[in-house]
């Protein structure tokens, strides 16, 4: 009996994976399809990229600066080993571009930016805002779901790319101008294994992806919260967990797509 | 005033983030210094290349004159196909030679052209006559422990004489 209720259990979990994943997929359709609504008021998507974007900016060029401060250190102690310090470029900007930078700022977006989006829509559902714009024949998904979903996919490749930025600078910090490793060799051992099509490009092309998963999550949760103030908090703490994890099993299957046969 | 401040910081916002890929694009990768795409084609077959990557460099005197941009298995000559992407600044001599060398002692693979005295020089789709393969490390050893096995005089032996 025991077996068949653990079964029963998995069965459960499993019908609400599919939804989960068929609601996601709707109200990402029913954004796309309103894209050209949503584009007519440009000044609401400006203001959703100033909340997302210009507000995430300090947390995320100094988590930038720290992790390629912390890399160009730890990456100098191992390659010492190996009488290869030059290589130090290389390896901080390689970590950044494809992984590092992508990922990172796409979890601190999450926890910044997303929790707010969420919060904000779960709270509009709770005080009936969403139901009285639809009484006044405004459609919610295109006048507050939409600006909000543009603007998270405008600010996180923006986002991801300062991260990297940052990040080598910060590498450069720690390992020209405080250990003494050769500036040119740094230089140009980087910009001869980067490749711009191959890394940067790839690397920006995940940002965009984490973008959309993450932006998306946050609003499904806070459309889908139920209209308590538990379950706004829920579907909050929601955001994060779900918003991080996807970020991390889409990175999985994106960086195996991508650089999979280097 | 409101609306301009919000328009200003986004902008700022907007252009931060592409001077950002634009420092990637120069300083970080290879796009800086990249020629643009002025490039005349070479071959060349190797027995073996060893390590040789798509995208290693070609130099000419320790300078880098182009990039491997494929390497291709020959089945009818049973050798390795590498197809250069030569800078069209540097011309080379008919009779130019390619060996492939490596960086440092664990470094890279890569083309190294040693150029030669011909008057003509190589133009695009030509071939590299002369080629040397990579020095296959396994190779190298077994063949010192042959010389070693197949030496006839031991120190003892060399020593009466």
């Amino acid at each position: 009996m025991a077996v068949l209720t653990a079964v029963a259990a998995l069965g459960q979990a499993w019908f609400k994976l599919v939804e989960n994943l068929g609601s996601f997929a709707l109200l990402l359709l029913g954004i796309l399809r309103r894209s050209v609504a949503i584009w007519r008021r440009p000044r609401l998507i400006a203001a959703q990229v100033h909340f997302l974007g210009n507000h995430s900016l300090a947390i995320i060029v100094v988590a930038g600066l720290f992790v390629g401060l912390v890399l160009g250190l730890q990456g100098y102690y191992t390659l010492r080993r190996y009488g290869s310090e030059e290589a130090l470029g290389l390896l901080v900007a390689l970590a950044l571009v494809r992984e590092l930078g992508p990922v990172i700022s796409a979890l601190l977006f999450a926890g910044r930016a997303g929790t707010s989006l969420t919060a904000e829509i779960g709270l509009m559902k709770a005080g009936e805002q969403l139901a009285a714009l639809e009484t006044m024949a405004v459609d919610p998904i295109a006048r507050v779901l939409g600006p909000r979903f543009y603007g998270g996919l405008i600010a996180v490749p923006l986002l991801a790319t300062l991260f990297s930025a940052v990040g080598v600078l910060g590498g450069w910090l720690v390992g020209v101008v405080l250990i003494g490793v050769d500036p040119g060799a740094f230089w140009s051992q980087m910009s001869g294994g980067v490749d711009f099509w191959d890394d940067v490009v790839n690397g920006v092309i995940k940002s965009l992806v984490f973008g959309v998963a993450v932006t998306q999550i946050a609003l499904m949760q806070g459309y889908g919260a139920r209209p308590t103030p538990e379950g706004v908090a829920r579907a909050t703490t929601l955001t994060v967990v779900v918003g991080s994890l996807a970020v991390l099993g889409l990175d999985f299957v994106l960086t195996a797509l991508m650089f999979g046969e280097l | 005033m409101q609306s301009r401040n919000l328009n200003l910081a986004v902008g700022a916002f907007v252009l931060l983030g592409l001077l950002a890929l634009l420092f990637m694009a120069l300083q970080v990768s290879n796009l800086g210094t990249r020629g643009a795409g002025s490039t005349y084609e070479l071959k060349a077959y190797f027995d073996n290349i060893g390590g040789l990557k798509p995208r290693a460099a070609v130099r000419s005197a320790g300078v880098v004159v182009g990039r491997v941009r494929q390497i291709q298995f020959d089945d009818q000559q049973y050798q390795a196909l590498v197809l250069i992407d030569m800078d069209a600044r540097y011309q080379f001599p008919k009779d130019t030679s390619a060996k492939i060398l490596t960086s440092g002692l664990l470094g890279d693979n890569y083309v190294g052209l040693e150029p030669g005295g011909d008057t003509e020089m190589l133009k695009s789709a030509d071939r590299i006559r002369m080629t040397q393969s990579a020095v296959v490390l396994e190779n190298l050893i077994s063949q010192f422990l042959y010389n070693k096995a197949t030496e006839p005089s031991s120190p003892a032996s060399s020593g009466r004489k």
